[in-house]
């Protein structure tokens, strides 16, 4: 038997086989393995939660894959409240004839990003559905971390006179999921950037009181990012063009594409804004940290303008950046 | 080139304009590609407000007319046909769906980067017939004659190809003729140009004494283009210049105007917003007819009034800017998009939406 | 109605050739500049080449403008 088949979600023993043998050997830890139906734990404190859901296609993509990025992702929601992730939740809701061994293999995915994230995925849920439901796989997360104490990071904390520092390269993670699909006529070299940011995050904790705003640049990349925050704030943003970090490769897959890179997605990026007596200090915290090596202060926070970004171009003029409309789409024009 | 030296060459270029431009002038950039360039780049904010850039007709899917755009939802129905388009296209409005809308009805539309994507999923498909919506001036009509001559040497029989390509200098003419608006320089379009060279434009300072300045995309491109054209008004020398001279040759590509001779015929186009003109657009010749959905299919494109209020018209025509439009922004977004000048991200519309300047 | 952007020809196969740009490389058609080699710059619009970049000019539009005197 090497497919999904319907009696795998139906609850019965094929259902048991399928968490026994294929699901709990990769995320196993002492609350999952009692097998109750819901998880019991113990927390103190604030608690940040987080609920996600995962649908990208192909499910496999240069540097990662959905497994891989239901972890990060929920991870990466529960950091930018300054949190510590601490426990997931995972459903599953997989197509009949889903291959096990892409099942494994997203699996395995989880499980190292869990470990490197240092989460315990503590309850799940599995699910079956006909031929044509799920487009493959799709995953459903939630996430509880604990809140340190004097923390106070929310969208809506920017003031005029903040920095904005971007965490590295512009959209790795879109370009590399466009490749897997147009893997026809394009090469491109690109590796999505999906990877754990809490570390990252910890690293400049100490500096909490100064920290504003946390947040990751995912769908609809930086500019509705900064879009969102701006509104949240009421405060006005400016970026530069040439501060922006894009890598070579994405640039030039963009170009062809006629994509811009301040609107492709990344998964594995954080846009911080903190007062500016303490960036410098952020900045190289961040760029000590192995997810933060390309980190740059991209721009500051404007009283001018509120809820409107604006960057300055290279020629050292000003264009209004709003947020992504529709989806993002190759052009020729 | 590093962008330090980039950002001087590009204040020696404005200071020049700065320099020999004295009066008031109004000059159009034709093409969609030069606006969002233009827009992106900032460079209205750059010059002596006495130059005035106007945007043109010049975008392909905001001169689509709504019937054509009918016609292609139509096509997208049929059980066995995967509709081939560029991306702009699957939001562009007709007169009661759009491809999107179609497609989220369940029928196989695919955004394709090219031609070639549209012969593969032709040769992968045996059993469907891929129509290929052909849009875009003289740049991308020499690719879809190519591909269909592919199409023919390699015997794909269920490759088809519906024609919406359009001319640049007709209906620059008839722009022109109409009097509409006062003109002293086109930025003309800098890949058309690769294809069709630069005779094609003589008949503008020849017959309009209107300045011509081929020119390229980056900004410095931009504005050795526009310089060019400022010297030719104050001098009073209009004539058809090439400031793209690395890619633009006065003849053209020879090979390419070939190929869109071997596959099509000049013919009558209707353009949204400033209604047919002869002589204006592509249709595949008979001896391609197999590949032509317009005759496979039968279509009659059936004429459509222009939604309410809709300034797209009065905009590709340079007669008045998005920002005189009552709806702009307002019940017109790219979200909800009334007209297509908003839907294009080569639309005027859509580029000072998104791209919108601020003296921020 | 003009995305077209400069690429390198790194090799060709009959009627398609191989070009790139910063690491990305796309399967061109060459139908419209027949006469092209490998190591030329090409023009890349909605995947075929449409002209062949003339690196002379370049350098010396360049050139030119570099010449420009500031005041």
């Amino acid at each position: 038997m090497d497919k999904i088949l319907l009696a795998h979600g139906s609850g019965g023993r094929l259902s048991h086989e399928l968490i026994k043998g294929y699901l709990l050997g990769y995320i196993s830890n002492e609350i999952l393995c009692k097998m109750d139906d819901s998880a019991v734990i113990s927390l103190a404190g604030r608690l940040a939660f987080t609920t996600d859901s995962f649908v990208v296609k192909p499910l496999f993509f240069p540097g990662g894959d959905i497994g891989r990025l239901a972890v990060c992702g929920t991870v990466n929601d529960l950091a930018t409240s300054g949190a510590r992730p601490l426990y997931l939740s995972l459903a599953l809701i997989i197509e009949e004839g889903f291959p096990l061994g892409d099942l494994q293999k997203i699996m395995e995915s989880m499980r190292n990003a869990a470990t490197e994230a240092g989460i315990k995925i503590v309850t799940g849920d599995t699910k079956v559905v006909n031929h044509g439901g799920a487009d493959g796989l799709f995953i459903n997360t939630s996430g509880i971390g604990v809140i340190p104490d004097n923390t106070n990071i929310s969208g809506a904390n920017a003031r005029p006179g903040d920095k904005i520092i971007l965490s590295g390269t512009l959209g790795d993670h879109g370009v590399a999921v466009m490749a897997a699909r147009e893997k026809l006529r394009f090469q491109i070299p690109v590796q999505s950037d999906c990877a754990p940011l809490n570390t990252l995050v910890e690293s400049i904790m100490e500096f909490r009181e100064y920290i504003h705003c946390l947040r990751d640049p995912t769908r609809g990349g930086l500019a509705t990012t900064l879009n969102e925050l701006a509104g949240q704030s009421e405060t006005g943003m400016i970026i530069y063009e040439d501060a922006l970090p894009v890598k070579n490769a994405v640039r030039s897959a963009c170009d062809m594409l006629g994509l811009d890179p301040v609107y492709v997605a990344n998964e594995g990026k954080m846009v911080v804004i903190a007062a500016p007596e303490k960036s410098e200090q952020i900045l190289e915290a961040m760029r000590s940290h192995k997810y933060g090596r390309e980190s740059a202060i991209i721009g500051e926070v404007t009283a001018k303008n509120p809820g409107r970004v604006i960057m300055k171009t290279i020629l050292g003029a000003s264009r209004i950046i709003d947020m992504l409309s529709g989806e993002l789409l190759p052009r020729i024009c | 080139m590093m962008i330090g030296e980039e950002r001087t060459l590009a204040k020696k270029l404005i200071q020049e304009i700065f320099r020999i431009s004295s009066k008031e002038i109004n000059l159009m950039e034709f093409c969609g590609g030069h606006t969002v360039a233009i827009l992106k780049q900032g460079i209205r904010q750059l010059l002596p407000g006495h130059v005035h850039l106007l945007s043109g007709p010049g975008c392909p899917v905001c001169v689509t007319a709504t019937g054509d755009i009918d016609s292609i939802i139509h096509l997208s129905g049929y059980r066995d046909v995967i509709t081939a388009t560029f991306g702009d296209l699957i939001r562009v409005p007709g007169s009661t769906s759009s491809l999107q809308k179609s497609r989220a009805e369940g029928n196989d539309i695919r955004v394709v980067y090219s031609a070639l994507e549209a012969l593969d999923i032709a040769r992968q498909n045996p059993g469907k017939r891929v129509v290929m919506v052909g849009i875009g001036f003289e740049t991308t009509a020499p690719t879809v004659a190519a591909s269909i001559l592919q199409a023919a040497r390699e015997g794909i029989k269920n490759y088809l190809v519906y024609s919406l390509h359009k001319l640049t200098p007709p209906v620059m003419k008839a722009l022109l003729d109409s009097g509409e608006v006062k003109l002293d320089g086109i930025i003309c379009p800098g890949h058309v140009s690769t294809v069709i060279g630069a005779r094609p434009y003589e008949f503008i300072p020849l017959n309009y004494r209107i300045a011509c300045a081929i020119t390229g995309f980056e900004p410095l491109d931009i504005l050795e283009g526009i310089n060019m054209l400022v010297r030719q008004i104050e001098s009073g020398t209009p004539c058809v210049e090439i400031a793209y001279r690395r890619a633009v040759k006065p003849e053209g590509n020879l090979k390419a105007l070939e190929l869109m001779e071997q596959v099509f015929r000049v013919g009558s186009a209707w353009w949204r917003g400033i209604g047919e003109i002869p002589g204006s657009g592509l249709q595949l010749k008979e001896e391609y007819r197999v590949f032509d959905a317009a005759t496979v299919f039968q279509l009659t494109p059936q004429d459509a009034t222009e939604p309410a209020g809709c300034l797209c018209g009065e905009i590709l025509r340079a007669a008045k800017t998005p920002l005189d439009c009552p709806l702009f922004g307002k019940k017109c977004t790219p979200e909800q998009p009334v007209g297509p000048c908003m839907v294009s991200a080569e639309g005027a519309c859509s580029a000072y939406y998104l791209y919108g300047e601020s003296d921020g | 109605m003009c995305l077209a952007i400069p690429v390198k020809v790194k090799s060709i196969n009959g009627e398609e050739a191989e070009v790139e740009s910063g690491g990305t490389s796309y399967k061109a058609s060459i139908a419209l500049v027949p006469e092209v080699k490998e190591g030329d710059y090409v023009l890349l619009h909605a995947g075929y080449a449409i002209s062949i970049i003339d690196q002379q000019e370049a350098e010396e539009t360049l050139r030119l403008l570099r010449e420009i005197r500031v005041i």
